[in-house]
């Protein structure tokens, strides 16, 4: 029989719903496997106890008929940048030191209300800032996915740990926060599903700020059912996010029907960069024949400010990451490294609390805000924006889905790219775009690159279609049948 | 426009990072090289477009000006590395 925690979360709801598995069972199979597999350092803290005593608290309620739905019982890992009442939060920096949050995020509020168990805080990018989880102060994270030359390779970041987990069945599912592509990335060089939603979704609040203006939560998880039901358990207008949206939530599984037929798929030319390699164009074009034999007409478009995404969000984020992260002065929380003054203080404490991505990130954007330059760079930046905005908006006029690859490569070596921040960016050329318009998408395991390491597909729709996003994103997996697995799951002690 | 270590030191200041003095030529060129990349952008023409104040289409809220919440002393400075109960502690700052 297949491992508890090998499950999918609709496959462990069924048979927690039939009386074949308890929640206890299912989490502590969990815990074994997490412990069994700290070398991939996929977690900053693991919480067994708080885990063991929430699913007791799962399998009571089930037993008195009071079960909440589809996430009842189900463990999930937490991306350690949600602050968790009573649990120390890191955001993967020095500077917090210590943080034990008084207040629950509402995300993580909204999991634990619909019954779901957490079993640790998974490691990250310094406060979500980079593309392979080699920025954080606990140490990179291994991905589980190995080839035979004996390299350990990067999970992609910023949501590593969260992506390692779930790939390593340490946990059914996982949830992640994404930026420029920091949920998509990593589950494509992960090989699992990883769906940012509509800006505006799920509320931001209690989540560590990074750049508030495309910061979004989203699940991690091991298929497009499992990615609808977390979210359907993560979203909701929440008052204490004034950028979250007032409306209903729609019940997202149903909206998987393995029926896209007629649906229309775009293809952005644009997407197709100089120097890219031949095994991205192949899956994308694979991608693009799935599509087709399911019914779907393929359709060529144009997204004409693509090339300029990625340099508009390396103005737009460290100007947004320059202005959230000067709260962390050393007074109210976290690291403190004393000086003679209170300016020193701040100093002290700054270049000492922050590694060397985000005092990058946080001069950048101090210096693109400061008088005499804001014109030439922060406005001219939200101006490409808007342009970026309305190419997807007169796309969205001829599609209903625009395919794209989710990444320019498979996981590289950990230890690569480090002396050269731009060539690091590269990697989110191909999910920045949709961040910048505020749009759903997600990312499909689509196949093997040339390498045997794991390729994901994108997909991209209109603000608040999630609806059409799973049900495409379903017709995909189905398609693709994606059965590769990884290698270091753990298993040893 | 380039960055010369004096700039590098003013935003240092700005942003309330010390930065040693070794490190400022280094620094300014790496931040030079993103600068230069995200310069780019000049290409692009944004004649009367105007810039993106909101990615949701959506007029912001407003709620009722009350006090929501209060009496937590308590919770506000657990996680205060240095107090003197009930108060956040800084260096002194008036001579």
């Amino acid at each position: 029989m297949t491992n508890p925690n090998e499950l999918t979360i609709a496959k462990a709801r069924d048979a927690l719903v039939a009386g074949d598995l308890k929640s206890t069972e299912l989490t502590q199979s969990c815990l074994d496997a997490m412990s069994g597999a700290r070398n991939l350092n996929a977690f900053i803290t693991e919480t067994p106890e708080l885990a063991l005593e929430r699913a007791g608290q799962s399998d009571a309620r089930r037993a008195k008929g009071e079960s909440r739905g589809a996430l009842e019982g189900i463990p999930v890992a937490v991306k350690d940048l949600y602050c968790t009442e009573g649990v120390l939060t890191t955001a993967a920096s020095h500077i917090l030191d210590g943080f034990v949050p008084e207040y629950e995020s509402t995300v993580t509020e909204n999991l634990r209300n619909a019954g779901s168990v957490m079993t640790g805080k998974t490691n990250l990018d310094e406060f979500a800032m980079g593309s392979a989880n080699v920025t954080s102060h606990y140490g990179p994270v291994k991905n589980p996915w190995k080839l035979d030359d004996g390299k350990d390779r990067v999970p992609g970041g910023s949501s590593g740990g969260s992506a390692a987990a779930v790939a390593a069945n340490l946990s059914l599912a996982a949830i992640g926060t994404d930026t420029g592509g920091s949920i998509r990335q990593p589950a494509s060089f992960c090989g699992i599903v990883g769906m940012k939603p509509t800006y505006g979704r799920c509320s931001r609040w209690g989540t560590v700020a990074f750049a508030s203006s495309l910061d979004q939560a989203g699940p991690m998880t091991k298929t497009v059912r499992d990615a609808a039901i977390m979210l359907q358990g993560m979203a909701g207008h929440d008052k204490k996010d004034s950028t979250s949206a007032p409306m209903m939530v729609p019940d997202f599984e149903a909206a998987i029907t393995g029926d896209i037929r007629g649906m229309k798929i775009g293809i952005p030319k644009e997407y197709r960069i100089d120097g890219s390699p031949a095994e991205i164009d192949t899956i994308w074009q694979k991608g693009a024949d799935m599509f087709r034999d399911a019914g779907a007409e393929i359709v060529d478009i144009t997204l004409p400010h693509t090339k300029y995404a990625l340099p508009t969000y390396y103005i737009v984020a460290p100007a947004e990451a320059s202005s959230n992260l000067a709260r962390y002065d050393g007074v109210r929380y976290g690291l403190r490294v004393d000086g003679d003054s209170l300016d020193e203080m701040y100093e002290n404490t700054r270049a000492e609390g922050f590694g060397d991505e985000v005092k990058r990130r946080v001069l950048i954007g101090a210096y693109v805000l400061s008088a005499g330059y804001y014109d030439a760079y922060y406005v001219k930046a939200q101006q490409v924006r808007s342009r970026i905005a309305e190419d997807f908006k007169k796309a969205f006029e001829q599609v209903d889905c625009i395919l794209t690859p989710t990444a320019p490569s498979t996981a590289f070596a950990i230890g690569e790219k480090m002396d050269d921040p731009i060539a690091m960016y590269m990697n989110d050329v191909f999910t920045v775009p949709a961040s910048m318009a505020g749009l759903p998408c997600i990312s499909v395991p689509g196949g093997l690159g040339d390498d045997g390491l794991p390729l994901g597909l994108h997909l991209i729709t209109k603000p608040f279609d999630e609806e059409t996003l799973f049900r495409a994103g379903d017709v995909l997996e189905t398609q693709a049948d994606f059965t590769a697995k990884p290698t270091d799951v753990g298993g040893g002690e | 426009m380039s960055l010369d270590t004096d700039t590098v030191r003013k935003i240092a200041v700005l942003a309330r990072i010390k930065i040693e003095d070794k490190k400022l030529s280094p620094l300014a060129d790496e931040l030079n090289n993103i600068i230069g990349w995200v310069e780019q952008l000049s290409e692009v023409d944004t004649d009367g477009v105007a810039p993106m104040t909101s990615v949701a289409e959506m007029t912001m809220p407003s709620r009722e000006d009350v006090i929501t919440d209060g009496d937590c002393e308590d919770r506000v400075l657990a996680n205060a590395p240095d107090k003197v109960a009930p108060y956040f502690t800084v260096p002194k700052v008036v001579e």
